[in-house]
């Protein structure tokens, strides 16, 4: 389930090609899943920064603040996701010249499956929240009409 | 095994692979690790008992591995579970009861691990009284952590030297020949296997095995194992060795069919290259952590497969150059520097050695591979390694859903094509040690 927020956060206000972040959450080792986006990533035409596995909270944090991408794209499928998720974004929104940086998490996000964590994970500052069980098609269109979003929203 | 004069030094580990493959016999391993002394007890035990010849496995946990023993602690206390053994909180003393109560002095068994900074489990093992363990500082650092290359380096060149000293005779795998468990080529798993062999080697030990993971084809898992055999032969003078072959540790097939099939194919490959060891994999390895039952009926099956395996039925090796890739990335890394751990990072920083889709922030990152048509492990992509990449006819970029395919290629071959439809989404995956 694709879950983009219309009223919260920002979107990747770039058009054509985009400077996209991946990374998984601090206790997730699992790295097929951050390959795979990346070369999908970079099939689209966008410019990735893949920061891999485990990430802590501060990394990922400096990460950011480094590379300033269009995008921070959160992967994990260790089922720690939502909690992960929820408390990191909760510190990457805390820091004032991150709080309005388009992230979002996607994947396994819980043991127990499906869609009871979007509109929390939404609610603590992810931009949008794409669950496994939806396939990849969401996060894919999510994407691609980001840019065209903000034009018009630059336009309304 | 090489024959060379004076004998090197071998303990119970070293001394029990070199017995079974004097009588022809291939020795299996299972992964396993449980948390209570009584469980694990009974685990090696029933592992000893197989109809096979076997070695026994101490899988440790988590937070023992990154030496958080406190946390191993309260989980003993609470009655909680941990995924394997807490040799540290049980102690040396604990340790050494259980397997004296074996009763089987000659049984040999390995500590198994995951560790980029391994002193502490080193230092548990001796004093608990075994004397096997595996790994090494590239193959337990790149894949599954965030420690710097230079830390894991110093940190394995002070583990090996510790245990050379305390046990004499020590046994050390190197796990290089498993990176990132599936998509790796074959020529640069036979390079990592010897180069981290070369670095026990300088470090003291005299009783080493090198690793290869069974890939996606059966002839050129035949060259490659041949290749590692022949380089480890001339890198490896002075010192005991054996090759460990580990069934496939990607995406596994569903069917309990397929996954028979694949662990049985591996055992014939471990029996027609003449390997000495084989680390099993179950039938229930996509479902759910194997039970003992479970890995004795694995043992087994591999050990009647290798028993009757026919060299001349099976297909034969490739010829497609692979020693002389693997040999030429082993020569560039030793030109780098004569001490080892000071080749591997200079190696590792110029691309030198790079490993395909490891996001490690000390692998340059810049070569990629597929599989081929025929099934075969290929360059797309070499970056800055003495190694050709050869493209496939018409696509020269690897794309997101063909990716997807060649982490299930061969699942999909070994479940059948009933089974394209069911099968899971592969990114879940895991192939830690």
């Amino acid at each position: 389930m694709a879950l983009p927020s219309p009223a919260q956060g920002s979107r990747p206000a770039h058009t054509g090609k985009q400077r996209v972040l991946v990374s998984s959450t601090s206790s997730d080792s699992h790295t097929w899943n951050l390959v795979f986006l990346q070369l999908m990533l970079e099939e689209m035409g966008n410019q990735v920064i893949n920061i891999g596995a485990c990430v802590p909270d501060e990394l990922l944090i400096a990460e950011c603040r480094r590379h300033r991408p269009d995008v921070v794209v959160i992967s994990s499928v260790n089922g720690h996701g939502f909690l992960d998720g929820k408390r990191m974004i909760g510190r990457l929104r805390a820091e004032p010249d991150l709080a309005r940086m388009p992230v979002v998490i996607g994947g396994k996000l819980g043991t127990r499956g499906s869609s009871v964590f979007g509109r929390h994970l939404m609610d603590a500052g992810f931009d949008a929240v794409f669950e496994d069980s939806a396939g990849i098609e969401p996060f894919r269109s999510y994407l691609e009409l980001a840019p065209h979003a903000a034009e018009l929203e630059a336009t309304a | 095994m090489t024959a060379s004069v004076p004998a090197p030094r071998q303990g119970r580990f070293g001394t029990a692979v070199a017995a079974a493959a004097a009588r022809g016999q291939l020795v299996v391993q299972p992964r396993m690790g449980m948390p209570l002394v009584a469980d694990m007890q009974a685990g090696l035990a029933a592992v000893r008992a197989a109809r096979a010849a076997t070695v026994g496995t101490i899988t440790l946990d988590s937070y023992t591995r990154v030496g958080d023993h406190a946390s191993a602690r309260r989980a003993l206390a609470d009655g909680s579970d941990l995924n394997g053994f807490p040799i540290v909180a049980h102690g040396a003393e604990v340790t050494r009861r259980m397997l004296g109560a074996l009763d089987d002095p000659g049984f040999a068994i390995q500590v198994r691990h995951g560790s980029p900074l391994p002193l502490g489990i080193v230092q548990a093992l001796a004093d608990a009284g075994l004397d096997a363990t595996e790994g090494g500082p590239v193959s337990y650092c790149l894949p599954y952590s965030r420690t710097p290359l230079n830390e894991a380096v110093d940190a394995w060149a002070r583990s090996c030297e510790l245990l050379a000293e305390k046990v004499p005779g020590a046994h050390l795998e190197s796990f290089g020949g498993c990176m990132l468990g599936q998509m790796c080529p074959p020529s640069l798993l036979v390079a990592i296997s010897v180069l981290e062999g070369i670095f026990f080697k300088q470090h003291g030990l005299t009783s080493v095995s090198l690793s290869y993971a069974q890939q996606t084809s059966f002839p050129q898992d035949r060259e490659a194992l041949a290749a590692l055999r022949r380089l480890a032969g001339e890198y490896l003078t002075g010192v005991a060795w054996h090759v460990v072959l580990y069934t496939y540790m990607g995406v596994f097939p569903q069917t309990e069919a397929g996954a028979m099939a694949l662990l049985r194919s591996s055992a014939v490959l471990a029996q027609v290259t003449g390997t000495e060891r084989m680390i099993v994999k179950t039938a229930a390895e996509a479902f759910r952590i194997p039970s003992v039952v479970d890995n004795v009926q694995a043992l087994e099956e591999a050990a009647a497969a290798a028993r009757t395996a026919d060299s001349a039925q099976a297909s034969q090796a490739d010829d497609s150059g692979l020693y002389e890739e693997a040999r030429a990335l082993v020569e560039a890394v030793l030109e780098l520097d004569t001490d080892m751990g000071r080749a591997l990072l200079g190696a590792f920083a110029r691309g030198v050695l790079d490993v395909p889709f490891c996001l490690h922030a000390d692998n340059a990152g810049n070569t990629r591979a597929y599989v081929d048509s025929t099934g075969r492990l290929q360059w797309l992509a070499a970056g800055a390694m003495p190694v050709r990449a050869v493209a496939p006819a018409g696509a020269s970029r690897l794309t997101a859903d063909g990716f997807l395919t060649m982490l299930s290629h061969v699942q999909h071959r070994f479940d059948g094509p009933v089974l394209h439809s069911r099968a899971r989404f592969p990114l879940t995956s895991s192939s830690k040690a």
